[in-house]
């Protein structure tokens, strides 16, 4: 466990940077010289119409997309893209917009994938399974356990996932990104489809995930509510391109904003 | 040394040599392609419509024809043995519709397969159950094909065409050329590229998913009927068939799984390879390599291309 | 009534995720590992041994091979025959250059053999999945057939083309050839047989098995947990194509005594997948009931009638045999898609609430 982070002291260094990325699939440009930065220790949203590019941009730092060009600057280092395990391996966990759960394993059997990157006992252990590699499990179980306590889903943890309600595979999901410990923890829309109660669970955990475990987490969201309260810092993409970038009061009132998800008042020039 | 001229210019050397044997190698293996092109247009056809990829589709072949050679055998005049055929492929399409893919209609591609898995045992059981197990003799000149071959000399030897070839060529053109009007022109044609893209969305306009199904399943085995004739005629009516059958697999690979042209230049490409290899390059390595070299084939078009010459990219989103 | 778990608390998290939590089980085990060992050779004749118990164990060695790779990797193999031919040769090979070294584990070495050949064809698994796999392994097959058929040095330059499986012998008593007895070939078969079940199930329920899972069901997500999809394919075809070398060793040396390279052709294949799909994929205890159904499916099929006194010719028997395998197939695919292992859970899940019907 991490030393928790004052919110005072707060904004760190930077830990992940973007700088001029560019992305298209064949003729669709999704992305057109996105450069912003993420600070250690912050929630960072990052928000814009449908179709913006946001989960783009998240899969780009997460390694899945290459981007055309730019360049990614991760814990000090400078790569022109990701690779997904280079990507894993260096902290970086995401939640999906539309789940990617392993749905043939229980709850337990997916967070406990998510601790996989930390298991390192090899191949002959494995076959005796008694001895160091089940000591192994134990240890990595018990980790998954505080996870599990710590998202209220001890009661479903034997059930595969396939079987569960669409808010609690949300959350196991969750899980799984927090077992792999990491430094920056990636969220696509983890509110989608919730109802009030469930979207305040969620603010609390993403609120006690920074802040006890003193994660950087980025955030895509289209609550504003949502936004407004958790988030230290908001990017706005609107077409592949930022829009904005500043705090979350400096954003509501920005013009550019307002255009992009409104768009222009009749008979009325801004 | 001598192995790398053995392998990068003794072939050539021999093909410019004897010019004679070359065309024939061409034309055997445009023939054997010209089969498999069927075979996996029935494939494709299928799989286009119902997302199934039927392995039974080989089997459907042999059982076409046995019927067919069975019905005759017991006194059916031909002709008539050929609608009865039809019909026997057409209780078929209705059983496999009705007793396969509307139980299994919600299940996941691999479990479809399976099932298709299922379906090409049951039909060879049933096939040698009914008419027996040992191979037979097309019908060839009741059904007015073409026997004797076409030899002319030239080219510094002599090449030997036969004619059912030439004829199973040209049918299997016109068939290609009919199914692709069907495809584009008709209102049917549509509805099965509609089913082809998405159930869902095709169920919403009102398209009968169970109709579509045994449309198509019905066309492929008319496919695998005629197959099966020209097949049976130019050898014979066996369940060795079913194994040759599963060279359509790498036909697919090559010309994607979706598109019929992409079936029919797959099919002459590795008909032709794999003769070709055979003859020339064969020698090298003992022989018969006839028996692995379409997969192998396959198997670096998949590594370099995995969508095949036609098929369309998979772009998988996450 | 008979299988509660009343009572039996976990106390530690090793306790709660034993491969046999439940006690009853660990008792059922035990019994059906005594039955096996103990009372099958006291009561067991040659023809139980022979047709029935060896193949069944060597099939479903074969089964759990092939289900580690298509059913808890998620990679369609129809490879499985020749990755057994290549076990089998491998063990001529070794035997015949090693004689004095002991046959057991060159059998259990030339899995080492498969494992390497298996990997070396899944290559290709970083690049293609599904059913373009399925064409890799095609190809795989249809090579080593004729490689089994064409590389005279294989078969020992033998004029038949076949295997001749000589005479060897463990502490003195013989075990390959034809002086084995069917008792010894059984106790070494079902010794193998116990300990790689042993080795795969605790594979399974450890980290390997769950990134084999993780692959299969989302392999883009199991990239971005931090797992390494080519290492993870490559190890499930190596240990995969283990078992099936081991088990085609074992079908050749101390089932069938020699065997010709059909033995290990596509129909092979086509068989230990039916096993892998009707007993269940993805468990290990439907490998073991798919081999039952499918192997002694057969052989029931030629007992029963003549048990009744109605002949029916073998030729008939096996072509019912190949319709009531694919009406079996299709019918469970519709009925139970996760096989028979998944009707023994149900039945399981009965048993705890019995005699309540939920």
């Amino acid at each position: 466990m991490r030393a928790p982070s004052s919110r005072d002291a707060a904004l760190g260094e930077v830990l992940l940077a973007v700088e001029d990325v560019s992305l298209s699939f064949g003729g669709v440009r999704a992305l057109t010289g996105v450069s912003f930065d993420i600070r250690k220790g912050e929630i960072r949203a990052i928000i814009g119409p449908n179709g913006a590019g946001k989960t783009s941009m998240l899969n780009v730092i997460n390694g899945f997309y290459q981007p055309q060009s730019g360049r990614i600057t991760f814990k000090g280092e400078v790569r022109t893209s990701m690779r997904p395990y280079a990507a894993a391996h260096g902290g970086i966990a995401r939640t999906f917009q539309n789940l990617a759960l392993f749905r043939g394993m229980t709850t337990l059997d997916n967070i406990m994938a998510g601790r996989t990157l930390k298991m390192h006992r090899g191949f002959f252990w494995q076959l005796l399974r008694y001895g160091p590699a089940l000591n192994e499990e134990v240890e990595h179980r018990k980790r998954v356990e505080e996870i599990i306590d710590f998202l209220e889903i001890a009661a479903i943890r034997k059930i595969p996932v396939g079987r569960l309600p669409y808010g609690l595979q949300k959350r196991v999901e969750l899980g799984r990104a927090l077992a792999m410990e990491p430094d920056l923890l990636l969220l696509d829309e983890p509110m989608a489809g919730m109802n009030l109660e469930e979207k305040e669970d969620m603010s609390r955990f993403i609120i006690d995930v920074n802040q006890q475990y003193g994660t950087t987490i980025a955030l895509i969201e289209h609550d504003i509510g949502v936004v407004m309260d958790l988030s230290d810092r908001v990017v706005v993409l609107d077409y592949g391109q930022k829009i904005a970038d500043a705090t979350p009061d400096e954003v509501k009132s920005d013009k550019n904003v307002i255009r992009a998800y409104l768009g222009e008042p009749h008979g009325t020039s801004v | 040394m001598d192995l790398l001229y053995k392998i990068f210019i003794d072939p050539f050397v021999q093909m410019g040599t004897a010019p004679d044997l070359l065309v024939q190698t061409l034309w055997d293996g445009l023939v054997s392609g010209v089969l498999y092109s069927l075979i996996a247009l029935g494939f494709v056809l299928i799989f286009k419509a119902s997302g199934v990829f039927n392995f039974a589709q080989g089997i459907m072949v042999v059982f076409a024809a046995l019927t067919l050679v069975g019905l005759h055998q017991h006194g059916v005049p031909a002709f008539l043995a050929l609608g009865l055929t039809v019909v026997v492929m057409f209780l078929l399409a209705l059983g496999v519709e009705r007793l396969i893919l509307r139980p299994l209609v919600n299940q996941s591609d691999i479990i479809l397969f399976m099932a298709t898995f299922g379906l090409t045992y049951l039909l060879i059981g049933l096939g040698q159950l009914v008419f027996g197990g040992d191979p037979k003799v097309m019908i060839a000149e009741e059904l007015y094909l073409p026997r004797g071959a076409i030899e002319f000399k030239g080219l510094g030897g002599f090449v030997s065409l036969q004619k059912i070839d030439i004829a199973a060529a040209i049918i299997a053109s016109i068939m290609v050329a009919v199914l692709a009007v069907f495809f584009q022109r008709t209102r049917i044609g549509r509805a099965l590229r509609a089913v082809a893209d998405s159930h869902q969305a095709a169920l919403s306009v009102g398209i009968s998913l169970e109709q579509i199904w045994v449309i198509v399943w019905f066309t492929a085995g008319v496919v695998a009927l005629t197959t099966g004739i020209m097949w049976g005629a130019r050898s014979e009516v066996s369940f060795s068939l079913q194994i040759i059958a599963l060279k359509a697999l790498p036909v697919l690979i090559l010309g994607g799984f979706t598109s019929i042209p992409g079936a029919i230049i797959g099919g002459l490409i590795i008909g032709i390879g794999e003769k070709l290899g055979e003859f020339y390059w064969g020698p090298l390595l003992g022989g018969g390599i006839e028996s692995w070299l379409a997969y192998v084939i396959a198997l670096g078009f998949l590594v370099v291309r995995p969508q095949g010459l036609f098929g369309e990219k998979i772009i998988e989103r996450i | 009534m008979l299988y509660r778990e009343v009572g039996q608390y976990k106390t530690n998290y090793a306790a709660d995720m034993a491969v046999f939590p439940i006690l009853q089980d660990r008792i059922g085990i035990a019994v059906i590992l005594l039955v096996a060992f103990v009372v099958i050779p006291l009561i067991g004749h040659d023809f139980l041994l022979n047709t029935v118990l060896i193949p069944f164990l060597i099939f479903s060695l074969a089964a759990i091979g092939l289900n580690l790779l298509t059913g808890y990797a998620g990679l369609l193999s129809l490879g499985t025959g020749a990755f057994m031919g290549v076990g089998a040769y491998a063990c001529l090979k070794l035997t015949t250059i090693f004689p004095h070294v002991n046959i057991v584990i060159w059998i259990l070495a030339s899995g080492l053999f498969s494992a390497a050949v298996g990997a070396l064809f899944g290559l290709p698994s970083l690049r293609i999945k599904g059913f373009y796999l399925a064409v890799a392994t095609l190809a795989a097959q249809f090579f080593l057939e004729w490689c089994f058929i064409r590389v005279p040095w294989l078969f020992n330059y033998s004029v038949s083309g076949a295997i001749e499986v000589p005479l060897r012998k463990l502490a003195g008593v013989p075990i390959t050839g034809p002086t084995a007895t069917s008792l010894t070939r059984y106790l070494v078969v079902l010794s193998i047989v116990v300990m790689m079940t042993w080795f795969a199930s605790n594979l399974v329920h450890g980290r390997i098995g769950r990134m084999w899972m993780s692959v299969r069901d989302m392999d883009l997500a199991a990239e971005l947990v931090g797992i390494r999809l080519l290492r993870t394919k490559l190890l499930a075809f190596a240990v995969s194509s283990f078992y099936c070398g081991v088990a085609g060793a074992m079908m050749v040396f101390l089932w069938y005594g020699g065997a010709e390279a059909d033995v290990f052709a596509i129909d092979q294949s086509f068989l230990v997948l039916f096993m892998v799909i009707i007993g269940g994929l993805g468990t290990l205890i439907g490998s073991f009931f798919g081999a039952a159904l499918i192997y002694i499916l057969p052989i029931a099929l030629r007992a029963i009638p003549q048990a009744f006194g109605l002949p029916i010719r073998p030729a008939a028997a096996e072509q019912l045999t190949f319709v009531i395998v694919g009406v079996l197939i299709i019918v469970f695919l519709i009925l139970e898609p996760n096989g028979l292992a998944r009707l023994w859970q149900i039945g399981k899940q009965k048993l705890r609430v019995w005699p309540f019907p939920y």
